[in-house]
C-alpha cells in the first residue's frame, strides 16, 4: 500500500520503474518501461501514508476512474491502472514537451501570444467537456504543450465526470482546487459546471498578460470567497497596451455568474482566434475595479451567491453550438440564399446561445498571384464581405452572435473542412449548387463537406417546381 | 467473470425474454436473479419455468417478497399487489410454488451479497431508496458489495474514504467502476416493471475482473405485455404503467 516502498528497478505488473520524475504533494511520478510499449510512459503512484489527507486517495481514485475513459490528443493516453492491493498506480503516456509552468518566469507575455495560447487551451477544454468531464484544476502546471503545439490537460484528480459517481462531492467540506484559479461556483462546492474551467482559463490569461494574478493567492476560505463579490482590477489598468477586445474576453471569463461567461469553451476559442469579431461591452473599457462600497454591498446582499448557484445549472454542450454558414456567392439563386437564411434562422432560434459564422471562400487559381490580381483580390474581398453582411442583415442577430469570414483557397471544400475542424464548428449549413457542368466535372463542394465534416451538415436545396415528378428517380435509377 | 443481474421481472415475459436475448450477446458467465419473478404481470408460469431452467444450468436466484407471498400471506402489500398475487397463485402449479418457496433469501460469494431488498434483514424486504437507508444497510452488513432490487429504480451507493455515503444514478451503457477497496450497494432497476420514467427493461452486468457494473436498457413489446395483463383481468394500472415506466 505504501508508495515510498517503490524504488528504481522494481517491477510492478510488468512495468519496470525508472527515474523518479516528480514528487508531488499527493502523488509521485516515475518514468517506467514495458516490453510491449515503445512510446515513453510514466507511472503515477499516490502518496499513501498513515493519517494522510483522504483527499490524496480520493483524488487518485477519481483519476483512475476518469482517465481510462478519455481519448484524443488533448489528454495523456491511458495504458493501465493498478488496484490499491498491492499497489495503486496509473500508467499513462509521458507527454513530450513542457508544462506551461516554466512560462511564468517570463511574464508578462505579448497579448497575441497569450490569446493564441488561450485559444489552444480552450480548444483542449472543449474536447474534454465534450467527453463529459470538467477539469476543475486548470492552471499552468496542469497544461502541457505537445511538440506540434497542441495542449494536453493533465491531472484529473479534482475532475468531475458527469456520468460517473463523484467521490469528491460528498467527501470534503472545503472546496478542492488551486486557490488563484478556482471559479466562484467551485468555491461554493459546485462541481458540475464546465464554465468553471473558463474562469480558470481567464485567470491564467490575465496572469500571463499582466504578470499579476487577478485574485492573488488566498490561503483561507474567506479569502477564496472574496472573488464572489470583489471584481479584479481590469487588465488594461495594469498594462495600458492591452487591446480592449482582450480585456473584454478575459473579464468575461472572470464573470462571477457562469451564465455571463462564454457558453462553451469552443465559443471562447473562436473569439480568441477572431478578435476583430469580438463585440465590446463596458467590460472592454472598464478602468478600475468596482468601488469599495459596491463590493461591500454585494458581499452582504447575498445576491451574488444565489446568482452563482442559479447560473451553474446549465445544459451546457448541446445548447450553444457554433453554426457555420458557407455561402456561395457566385451565381447562387436568390431562392437558394433565401432558403439558407430560413434554415439558419430556425437553427438560431432553437438554440439562443448559439452563434453564427458566415463564410465565403474566394477561390484562387493554382498559380501564384501577380500584383494586379492582388489588387483585384482586395476588391473582391471587400465586395464579398459586403455581400455576406447583406445576406445576414435580415436575421437581425446581435453582433456578439455573428462573425464574417472570407477565406482564400484553391480548394473550397478543403478550406471549409479545415475551418470546421480548427474552430470546432458544430453544424454546417451549405447550399447545394444547381446542376451544372462545373459540378459534374469537379464534384460538388457541399457533397465533399457533407462526406468529411466531423459534425452535422445541413445541405439546403430548393424544391423543384414545375418539373416531372418522375425525373429525379429516373436520374438515380 | 461476467454476471448478468436481473431483478423484479414480475411475470413480464416479453421484457424478460428481451433481456435474456440481449444478455446472450454479452459473454455472460453466470446469471444472478434477484427476486420478484412473479406478481403484477400476466406470465408467471412462463417466467418461473425459464428461471427454473436457468437455475438448472447454473444460475443462482434469491427470493423476493412477491415470490414469498405466493406461499405465505399478502399482509403488508398494497391492494393491487395483493390482487395480483391472488391471481398469480392460481396460475402456478405445485412445482412452481415449491421452487419459489425453496429459494434462499440471499447468496453470499466472494464478499458480494445478492439479495432482493435490504441486506441486513432480508425477510423484512425493506426499501433502499436514499443515502440514509443505504448507509444503514451498508454499515450493518458484512459484505463488501451488496446487489439488490425491490425499488425498481437503478442507483449506486458507495461509502467514501470518510465513511460518508454518496449516491449515483447510473447512465445507461456507461460502465461504473466499483473499486474493491470501497464498499458498494447497487440497486438494480427492474426488468418487468421499471419505475424510473424509462419504460425499457433494465438489467445490469457486473464484471468482477474489471470491477465495474454496466446498466443496460432493452426495448421490448410493451403492447403485448400490457394486453395480456388486461386480458387476464388484472388491474388496468398494471398495464398502463408499463408504457410510461412509472
Amino acid at each position: 500500500m505504501k508508495a515510498q516502498g517503490l524504488e528504481q528497478g522494481a517491477v510492478i505488473d510488468g512495468y519496470t520503474i525508472g527515474q523518479r520524475l516528480h514528487q508531488g504533494g499527493m502523488a509521485t511520478i516515475w518514468s517506467v518501461t514495458h516490453p510491449d510499449i515503445s512510446s515513453p510512459i510514466l507511472m503515477k503512484v499516490p502518496n499513501l501514508f498513515e493519517g494522510e489527507d483522504p483527499a490524496a486517495i480520493v483524488s487518485f481514485e477519481m483519476e483512475q476512474m476518469i482517465l481510462p475513459r478519455l481519448v484524443g490528443p488533448h489528454v495523456p493516453h491511458f495504458h493501465a491502472a493498478g488496484d490499491f492491493q498491492p499497489q495503486a498506480y496509473i500508467v499513462m503516456e509521458r507527454v513530450e514537451g513542457q508544462s506551461l509552468l516554466g512560462m511564468i518566469n517570463d511574464l508578462p507575455l505579448p497579448v497575441d501570444q497569450v490569446a493564441a495560447l488561450g485559444a489552444d487551451i480552450a480548444t483542449a477544454l472543449d474536447d474534454l467537456h465534450g467527453q463529459h468531464v470538467v477539469h476543475l484544476d486548470v492552471k499552468p502546471s496542469n497544461l502541457m504543450r505537445r511538440p506540434d503545439g497542441r495542449i494536453v490537460l493533465v491531472d484529473f484528480g479534482l475532475s468531475r465526470h458527469d456520468q460517473l459517481p463523484d467521490l469528491m462531492a460528498e467527501e470534503f467540506r472545503l472546496p478542492y482546487g488551486t486557490a488563484p484559479y478556482m471559479a466562484p461556483e467551485q468555491v461554493l462546492g459546485i462541481r458540475n459546471e464546465p464554465r468553471a474551467d473558463l474562469f480558470a482559463l481567464g485567470v491564467l490569461m490575465y496572469f500571463f498578460a499582466t504578470g499579476t494574478r487577478p485574485f492573488g493567492d488566498p490561503q483561507s476560505l474567506n479569502g477564496l470567497k472574496r472573488r464572489i463579490w470583489r471584481d479584479p482590477v481590469p487588465p488594461r489598468t495594469l498594462r495600458p497596451d492591452i487591446p480592449p477586445w482582450f480585456q473584454e474576453l478575459v473579464l468575461r471569463c472572470l464573470e462571477v455568474d457562469p451564465d455571463a461567461r462564454h457558453p462553451t469553451a469552443a465559443q471562447l476559442a473562436f473569439d480568441l482566434r477572431h478578435p476583430e469579431g469580438v463585440r465590446l461591452t463596458q467590460r472592454a473599457t472598464k478602468k478600475k475595479a468596482d468601488g469599495f462600497f459596491t463590493a461591500l454591498r454585494r458581499r452582504f446582499a447575498g445576491e451574488r451567491v444565489r446568482q452563482v448557484r442559479r447560473g451553474a445549472q446549465s445544459n451546457y454542450i448541446s445548447s450553444a453550438p457554433i453554426i457555420l454558414l458557407a455561402l456561395d456567392l457566385s451565381g447562387a439563386s436568390d431562392d437558394l440564399t433565401d432558403g439558407l437564411r430560413q434554415t439558419v434562422a430556425r437553427l438560431l432560434r432553437a438554440a439562443p446561445a448559439s452563434r453564427l459564422a458566415c463564410l465565403n471562400v474566394l477561390k484562387l487559381a493554382r498559380l501564384a498571384i501577380d500584383r494586379s490580381v492582388d489588387d483585384l483580390g482586395q476588391n473582391k474581398h471587400a465586395q464579398r464581405l459586403g455581400a455576406l453582411k447583406r445576406w445576414a442583415a435580415p436575421l437581425n442577430l446581435s453582433e456578439d452572435r455573428l462573425t464574417y469570414h472570407i477565406l482564400e483557397a484553391v480548394d473550397p471544400a478543403a478550406a471549409i473542412l479545415d475551418y470546421v475542424a480548427r474552430n470546432r464548428v458544430d453544424h454546417v449549413v451549405i447550399g447545394a449548387r444547381a446542376d451544372s457542368t462545373l459540378r459534374t466535372l469537379l464534384g460538388s463542394v457541399s457533397a465533399q463537406v457533407a462526406a468529411h465534416a466531423p459534425c452535422t451538415v445541413t445541405i439546403v436545396r430548393n424544391r423543384a417546381f414545375g418539373q416531372d415528378e418522375g425525373a429525379a428517380s429516373a436520374a438515380v435509377s | 467473470m461476467r454476471l448478468a443481474l436481473m431483478a423484479d421481472i414480475h411475470a413480464n415475459r416479453e421484457a424478460f425474454d428481451a433481456c435474456l436475448e440481449h444478455a446472450a450477446g454479452q459473454r455472460i458467465d453466470q446469471y444472478m436473479l434477484l427476486g420478484d419473478y412473479v406478481g403484477y404481470g400476466a406470465d408467471p408460469g412462463y417466467v418461473v419455468d425459464r428461471i427454473m431452467d436457468l437455475c438448472a444450468k447454473g444460475a443462482d436466484a434469491v427470493i423476493g417478497n412477491h415470490d414469498a407471498a405466493i406461499s405465505g400471506d399478502t399482509r403488508g402489500m398494497n391492494p393491487i399487489a395483493a390482487t395480483a398475487i391472488g391471481w398469480t397463485r392460481d396460475q402456478l402449479n405445485q412445482t412452481h410454488q415449491e421452487f419459489l418457496g425453496g429459494l434462499p433469501y440471499s447468496i453470499d460469494t466472494d464478499g458480494r451479497l445478492f439479495v432482493h431488498a435490504e441486506a441486513t434483514d432480508p425477510p423484512r424486504f425493506g426499501y433502499i431508496t436514499n443515502t440514509e437507508s443505504a448507509a444503514r444497510d451498508l454499515h450493518e452488513s458484512q459484505a463488501n458489495a451488496v446487489f439488490c432490487g425491490h425499488v425498481h429504480m437503478p442507483a449506486i451507493y458507495g461509502i467514501t474514504a470518510t465513511e460518508k455515503v454518496m449516491r449515483h444514478v447510473p447512465v445507461t451503457g456507461v460502465p461504473v467502476p466499483l473499486p474493491r477497496h470501497r464498499r458498494w450497494l447497487v440497486v438494480l432497476g427492474s426488468v418487468g416493471q421499471p419505475r424510473d420514467g424509462n419504460p425499457d427493461a433494465c438489467y445490469g452486468i457486473l464484471d468482477t475482473v474489471k470491477c465495474e457494473i454496466i446498466f443496460h436498457r432493452v426495448a421490448y413489446d410493451i403492447e403485448a405485455a400490457a394486453q395480456k395483463i388486461l386480458a387476464a383481468g388484472l388491474p388496468d394500472f398494471l398495464a398502463t404503467r408499463l408504457f410510461i415506466g412509472r
